[in-house]
């Protein structure tokens, strides 16, 4: 950590020699970066956090042309920590803008906070469905998705592929309820059983042996981080993957959860906005550099947090470095940039409209185990709460 | 009937494991009338003994024999170096002095390894299904923690019930000042007590590695199911924790299965999704009250 501050410091060091004058008149960006470094969750805000690090890096450390500086704080998944660490963020170090967050009760407890104090919170990840009707707020935007959606691509390829029953599962908190509602609006089978288990559960013992009881013909699961790693192992180890289809969203089989499972996953189907292979120049770029920055194979999280960098970018050009002019900050960005998916454009909640897709795990020749991209989902799918936002 | 049996399994598995944590944390209380929160440290180094001994040697048995050494190692020096201070103080002390301990602990293991959690693997010989009866499989690994942690406990209770150097851990338990006017050499006995009950605790923490993960905190979360289990079955009791340990983790795990069920059947979805949840996190809570009103002293009291 020390020696990624130091060279962030020599950065800005070097930048300030080499422009001289006219960035030492002291003109820079603070962007609070609050975030789950510890835990069950870590794994998550790394890739967030190495995406947004390796934008700025492409970006010449700079965002919109300033000279950037980065705040990161650990909010242990714990709202409390995370209000503590925002409220030092806003009032002691004057941050300009605020990303980062995976977990949506954590960003629950300080969306007020920070929207009260007129500042702009860039959404890597959560998106709950709280900030996309009617308490939609002009300083909130969400670089990748809203909760419901990754869960709704997945509702709908159940649906096309006829499974008559599911067994659905999530953790108990606002974006495991998003998730089981986005799945359950696409799909028009039984859900024989609609299950909520503790947020940051490791054992899911219990719950497996309901599953193997109840005998539905496809399991939904949505547990991101060590929690899907977790449930994912059992299920396998409790002989069940041969037996019921196992169908998950892309927060519970990208990299992460493939690295520690290793080749149970082969095979899982899953659900994601974005993919290894989206054949566009940034994406091409983020993914080579990625994996060779830091000897591994970018996750979605990953590709998030590049995005956030690249919003930011985009929205700073466009009002020339001036956050003051909130409107058309916010305009610039949801009139779409280009990401690793491409030109993403957002609806007037400040959630993406875009495609979702159909990915599934494989071993390489390689020997590597990765997802590849197996066809569209949605096309230009749009988020479910848009129409109760009365933002203009 | 299938699935009854399962979650009676899982029950069992929990609460057996729970046990190797609370009879420990019984002991001590009863013995010496200290409260040690760090109990609950042993447990989380136990597991990142087992992690990184299993990873470097690639056996998982050597990881947890290597993990059991190195924890009881740590707990001998924590009884010689602080622990042994702590005896003659009020209880307030002694939380604030434990409770330290695990911040401290906390922050080291923070420092060795880390803050993500470490992801240990199933050995690969466990990582299947048995088939225990037609039509019911069940995870090996699971098998053999039931296995392991039942010849353990049985283990524990046949030394602490059965054995002369168990009745001197018991004489201790009921009757400190007494046991000691009859010439049974308290310290000794105690820092034994306290090493074997890192010891166990270690053995939780590496059998259980694999299936939750090994991450900061981990010893927290099952050192409050401990305490509910000693304070269920009586404090100073090997029995009582024996019996206190196995009705937590099969009351806990009934209730993750059943309740929603339950409830499922009374209430309509909206009410029964948020209700069930909620109310199988405090079922062991509630149980430990009822228990308490009707028997203040726990299941197996050992003060007359």
């Amino acid at each position: 950590m020390r020696q990624k501050v130091f060279a962030g410091v020599l950065v800005l060091v070097m930048c300030a020699l080499a422009v001289g004058p006219a960035v030492s008149q002291g003109r820079s960006l603070k962007v609070g970066f609050v975030t789950t470094l510890s835990g069950g969750g870590a794994a998550l805000g790394v890739d967030v956090l190495d995406g947004f690090q390796l934008a700025l890096r492409h970006l010449g450390g700079r965002l919109g042309g300033l000279p950037v500086e980065v705040v990161t704080v650990d909010d242990q998944l714990n709202p409390d920590v995370a209000r503590t660490a925002v409220e030092r963020l806003l009032r002691r170090d004057r941050v300009d803008l605020l990303t980062g967050i995976i977990f949506s009760n954590v960003l629950l407890a300080v969306g007020d906070l920070i929207f009260s104090h007129g500042t702009f919170y860039i959404s890597p990840n959560a998106g709950p469905s709280e900030y996309a009707g009617e308490q939609c707020n002009l300083h909130f935007l969400n670089v990748a998705w809203q909760n419901d959606n990754l869960h709704e691509a997945m509702g709908h390829y159940a649906q096309l592929k006829g499974y008559e029953t599911a067994f659905i599962l999530a953790p108990n908190y606002p974006a495991g309820r998003d998730a089981l509602n986005g799945f359950k609006r696409f799909y028009k089978g039984r859900v024989v059983a609609e299950v909520y288990t503790r947020l940051g559960q490791l054992d899911y013992s219990a719950e497996i042996a309901q599953i193997r009881a109840a005998r539905p013909r496809a399991v939904y699961a949505f547990y991101p981080g060590a929690m899907g790693v977790n449930f994912i192992k059992q299920y396998a180890e409790a002989g069940l993957m041969q037996q019921v289809q196992l169908l998950v969203p892309g927060f519970s089989a990208d990299q992460d959860v493939i690295r520690a499972v290793g080749k149970p996953m082969v095979g899982v189907y899953n659900s994601s906005h974005w993919a290894l292979e989206l054949f566009n120049p940034i994406n091409r770029r983020f993914v080579e550099d990625f994996r060779r920055t830091y000897g591994r194979i970018p996750t979605l999280y990953a590709a998030q947090g590049y995005d956030a960098a690249l919003a930011m970018d985009h929205g700073l050009r466009a009002v020339g470095q001036d956050l003051s002019r909130k409107a058309d900050f916010r305009k610039a960005i949801l009139s779409g940039f280009d990401s690793t998916r491409g030109r993403v454009r957002f609806s007037k909640n400040g959630y993406p409209i875009q495609d979702y897709y159909l990915r599934q795990v494989v071993e390489t020749p390689q020997g590597e185990i990765i997802n590849r991209l197996r066809g569209v989902i949605f096309r230009a799918h749009k988020d479910a709460y848009v129409s109760r936002c009365n933002l203009p | 009937m299938a699935l009854v049996i399962e979650q009676l399994l899982n029950g069992v598995q929990l609460g057996l494991t729970l046990f190797l944590l609370s009879s420990g944390l019984t002991l001590v209380l009863g013995m010496m009338d200290t409260i040690n929160l760090a109990q609950g440290s042993l447990y989380m180094l136990g597991a990142y003994f087992a992690a990184t001994a299993s990873a470097s040697t690639g056996s998982f048995w050597v990881g947890v024999g290597g993990a059991v050494a190195a924890t009881a190692l740590v707990g001998l020096l924590l009884e010689v170096s602080l622990l042994r201070r702590l005896y003659a103080t009020d209880h307030l002390t002694q939380v604030l002095a434990t409770f330290a301990l695990i911040l401290v602990f906390n922050e080291l293991v923070r420092m060795v390894w880390g803050p993500q959690a470490l992801l240990v693997s199933v050995p690969p010989e466990l990582a299947r299904p048995v088939q225990i009866l037609p039509g019911l499989a069940y995870s090996a690994y699971r098998l053999t923690i039931i296995a392991v942690a039942g010849l353990l406990a049985a283990g524990m209770f046949l030394f602490v019930h059965r054995t002369r150097l168990g009745m001197w851990v018991r004489a201790g338990a009921s009757n400190r000042p007494m046991a000691r006017a009859m010439g049974v050499p308290i310290q000794r006995v105690f820092t034994g007590v306290f090493v074997v009950s890192a010891a166990l605790s270690a053995v939780a923490g590496a059998l259980l590695g694999p299936i939750f993960a090994v991450q900061v905190g981990m010893g927290e979360e099952v050192l409050i199911l401990a305490f509910v289990a000693i304070v269920i079955g009586g404090i100073g009791s090997v029995k009582g924790s024996l019996a206190g340990s196995l009705l937590v983790g099969i009351v806990d795990t009934a209730g993750r299965a059943f309740l929603p069920l339950l409830f499922g059947a009374l209430f309509p979805p909206e009410v029964a999704s948020n209700l069930g949840p909620t109310v199988a996190s405090v079922l062991i809570y509630l149980l430990m009250a009822v228990v308490l009103f009707v028997r203040p002293q726990g299941l197996f009291p050992v003060h007359g």
